[in-house]
């Protein structure tokens, strides 16, 4: 009888288990688990206060923009341009304050414009003229790198006499925490929170879920669209600025490759190229993920060139084995 | 068309079939025989689908056994069926759009020349073979995205005979296409008959089941129920056996009362689509649209609601002058359009059935900004136990329901916006024949509590049975108005192949 009440009880759990297996959430949160015993055991400096506030530190940026590609990928859109929006944003922070001797905020809020124009003109493209996100981005991601060489004619600038209240956004702390942490947290619970619940942000859903369905369902498919590509640049933008304050230091190559790195980790947190599916939760443990596993290999004093290839290879395992355990249940 | 060959070209024997929670096919066994065209019929989930998945390789049958063409078969994949000579004709089209007809046809087997050139010329030879044959109205040269789905539909059986199969399994053929194109369709399947293929022919469609086959299996929660000569029962006693209980009155009974009219519409016009459109809508009345495809009657009602822009329009909404310009307006006005076309217009396949019942009114469930869940699945309940629509969890995803119970969810979608003028295209397309009864007595019911109904039918027995008047479109304008006693099936034709204005014309 003992073994019978045993059983019942694993069932039980296992049950439990396999619920809470269902949320990629909880899959990415137990690699990250997981990958942090392994990396405290493997090495002392990794639990240090030191050593996980520079890591966060390192991913806030990327952070920051992955709640945009989020909302861009849950419409089944894509956005190439993040990269190079930051770009542009940090440059035209340094380039007018170096150059033209602009006031600090004034460039900031010159920076954040810059980056709503950009992100109004992929969604005009995309939303009206109805051009595939695809293309459109991808000519933003070179338009937007451009006007940053152009801005700093190639060479960084480095920036001087900076207002300690714009250094503080990047470089200061809140109780112990790093602003630049602080306000990334924030912005994840506040993203999250609205994603899942405010009625209008369902219409993202929708629209990803299926485009025709939601056009003939009185949704405004151009306005959802334009929304998206807006949010996402300008939250590009938002990281670029606060990437400024963090170095002081605005070069035209800032962001290189970030749009890839986004996107490989809101889908291993769970959002589809195909629309309809994603949370910033997942998107955000996809990025501490990849960020841990390379911060362990930095530890560990594997040389960086090793990076790449370790989270590409990540990004292709955990997706996989998403797929496979699906289509288990399914049959 | 009796066949004295008796020769049996499939057997079925106690094939078994369960999946995770349901036994899906229970023991079921019949008999296919040379130059018979077979139908299966029964509702939605009774089956039809695993078992000709099984026959065609796609699924393996738990139990039981096949023999095909005297021999026992065991199929693990289409290509295996395929290759022993069982074609399949799905009910979604499979073709590749943007391909020519040749290529479509041949596809995976383009005919070459010595090296890996594709002989052309031999291609177009081959494709024309089967275009003659069945008087096709296009060449093999053309495009296929660019012909209509009937002519698409002619393309797939074409593609299932030029792998020269024995047995063509053919799953609701004339769901989409007209009347005029299913009598060119059943003439080429009596020509297949001729040449001594079987077909398997899966329909909801009584009328065509009668016309068309030799026997017909009836299928019900997965056992098999019976297996009939046609020309031996009515299509009253293969409903019953199929529903396992009597539908009386398929119909509900016309209106009991019309009263003022709801919506006026006047000149309603775009270039090269229609023209001269104006018809008005009464209270307590269902308004039926019929007409060929391409006649214009979905483009007519996607423009007055706002959703597709056109030349010009005067609408009168309860007396009043109304734009009508955007979609949303028009639903917040409570003029709503239901599209034919559920699973890639009207669905969120992979959302959940109250999140689909919310989608068309999110007003309905916030609470400030947020939604409210309790508000969602209180609004989700109701049109739920409303409609009767059979579900496991408000939280289930719609691709997993039936597609009567999919077209409820559909219908609820739009009630949950409170609509004043409902226009349904194609309502019961697809969907078996109890779920199909219960719409056309919810249209109804809703009319009398004083919603304008129009309904687009493609089907003159529903447009026949359910409206109280029925307009009449060709190609772009309506050729005629019929209601009581004159809505009948001779009158409706004539009207929409336009044999009366062009018979005037011609005395002018």
């Amino acid at each position: 009888m003992d073994e019978n009440v045993s059983t019942s009880v694993r069932q039980r759990s296992s049950q439990l288990l396999r619920r809470i297996f269902a949320f990629r959430e909880a899959s990415v949160l137990v690699s990250i688990i997981a990958v942090m015993l392994i990396l405290s055991i493997l090495s002392p400096y990794f639990m240090t206060k030191a050593n996980l506030t520079t890591t966060a530190l390192g991913f806030a940026a990327d952070g920051i923009i992955a709640i945009g590609m989020t909302i861009v990928l849950i419409i089944g859109g894509i956005d190439l341009g993040v990269g190079s929006v930051m770009a542009l944003s940090m440059v035209t922070v340094g380039g007018l304050t170096t150059i033209y001797h602009l006031n600090i905020w004034l460039a900031v809020v010159t920076a954040v414009a810059l980056s709503l124009l950009c992100g109004l003109f992929n969604g005009f493209l995309i939303g009206r003229v109805k051009l595939t996100p695809l293309i459109a981005t991808l000519g933003m991601m070179s338009m937007a790198r451009g006007g940053a060489y152009v801005i700093t004619k190639g060479s960084p600038f480095s920036m001087s006499g900076v207002p300690p209240a714009f250094r503080f956004l990047g470089s200061g702390s809140i109780f112990g925490i790093p602003t630049f942490v602080v306000i990334f947290i924030v912005m994840i619970i506040i993203a999250d929170y609205l994603l899942r619940r405010s009625a209008p942000l369902r219409n993202l859903y929708y629209t990803g879920s299926n485009e025709k369905a939601a056009e003939l369902s009185g949704i405004n498919v151009a306005r959802v669209k334009l929304f998206v590509y807006v949010t996402c640049a300008l939250l590009s933008g938002i990281a670029g600025i606060l990437t400024v304050s963090r170095f002081n230091v605005t070069a035209p190559n800032s962001g290189m490759g970030s749009e890839l790195r986004v996107i490989s980790a809101c889908v291993i947190g769970g959002a589809s190229l195909t629309g309809g599916e994603g949370t910033v939760l997942g998107s955000i443990l996809g990025i501490i993920l990849l960020n841990f596993i390379n911060n362990g290999l930095v530890l560990m004093r594997v040389s960086v060139y090793w990076q790449d290839l370790v989270s590409g290879a990540i990004l292709i395992a955990v997706v996989t084995l998403d797929l496979v355990s699906h289509r288990k249940k399914a049959s | 068309m009796n066949n004295d060959n008796n020769e049996v070209m499939l057997k079925v024997e106690n094939i078994t079939k369960r999946f995770p929670g349901t036994l899906a096919l229970n023991e079921v066994s019949f008999e296919v025989k040379r130059g018979e065209v077979h139908a299966v019929v029964g509702e939605n989930g009774a089956g039809k689908s695993t078992l000709m998945n099984i026959i065609s390789g796609l699924l393996e049958p738990d139990e039981g056994r096949i023999v095909f063409m005297g021999g026992e078969v065991r199929f693990l994949n289409p290509r295996e069926a395929q290759d022993a000579g069982i074609g399949f004709v799905h009910q979604e089209l499979s073709l590749c759009p943007h391909l020519k007809v040749s290529e479509n046809i041949f596809m995976g087997r383009l005919p070459h020349l010595k090296n890996t050139f594709v002989n052309r010329k031999r291609l177009k030879e081959m494709t024309d073979y089967f275009l003659e044959k069945f008087q096709a109205d296009f060449a093999a040269d053309d495009v296929v995205k660019n012909l209509t789905v009937a002519q698409q539909q002619i393309i797939e059986i074409a593609k299932a005979l030029a792998l020269d199969c024995k047995l063509l399994i053919l799953d609701e053929p004339t769901s989409s296409i007209t009347e005029n194109e299913t009598k060119v369709l059943f003439g080429i399947i009596n020509e297949i008959k001729r040449q001594g293929m079987s077909i398997l022919y899966i329909s909801h469609r009584m009328e065509e089941i009668f016309q068309v086959c030799d026997s017909v299996t009836v299928i019900r929660d997965g056992c098999l129920i019976n297996t009939l000569r046609t020309a031996g029962v009515t299509s009253d006693q293969v409903v019953r056996m199929m529903v396992g209980r009597n539908i009386e009155n398929m119909y509900p009974p016309k209106s009991s009362g019309i009263s003022d009219v709801i919506l006026k519409v006047e000149g309603l016009k775009s270039k090269d689509v229609f023209k001269d459109i104006s018809f008005s809508l009464r209270k307590g009345e269902i308004l039926g649209f019929y007409g060929l495809v391409g006649a214009g009657r979905t483009e007519v009602m996607r423009a007055l609601c706002g959703i597709d822009p056109c030349d010009n329009k005067v609408i009168e909404f309860r007396g009043d002058r109304v734009e009508n310009n955007a979609y949303r307006r028009s639903i917040d006005r409570g003029i709503v359009y239901i599209t034919e076309d559920r699973k890639s217009q009207g669905l969120f396949l992979k959302m959940s059935v109250e999140n689909n019942i919310s989608a068309a009114m999110i007003e309905n469930i916030r609470t400030d900004f947020r939604i409210d869940r309790d508000k969602e699945s209180a609004l989700c309940g109701r049109y739920v136990g409303e409609l009767g629509i059979k579900i496991a969890s408000e939280k289930q995803k719609v691709d997993s329901l039936s597609g009567g119970n999919q077209q409820k969810v559909m219908i609820g979608k739009w009630l949950a916006t409170y609509p004043k003028v409902l226009i349904m295209d194609e309502p019961t397309r697809g969907i078996d024949v109890g779920s199909k009864s219960e719409i056309h007595k919810m249209l109804r019911k809703l009319s009398e509590e004083g919603v304008g109904v129009i309904v687009i039918s493609s089907e003159l027995p529903e447009i026949i049975g359910l409206a109280d008047r029925v307009i009449v479109m060709h190609e772009g304008t309506i050729t005629g108005e019929l209601s009581g006693d004159d809505i009948k099936e001779e009158n409706i034709i004539i009207y929409a192949s336009n044999f009366k204005t062009s018979s005037r014309a011609a005395n002018e």
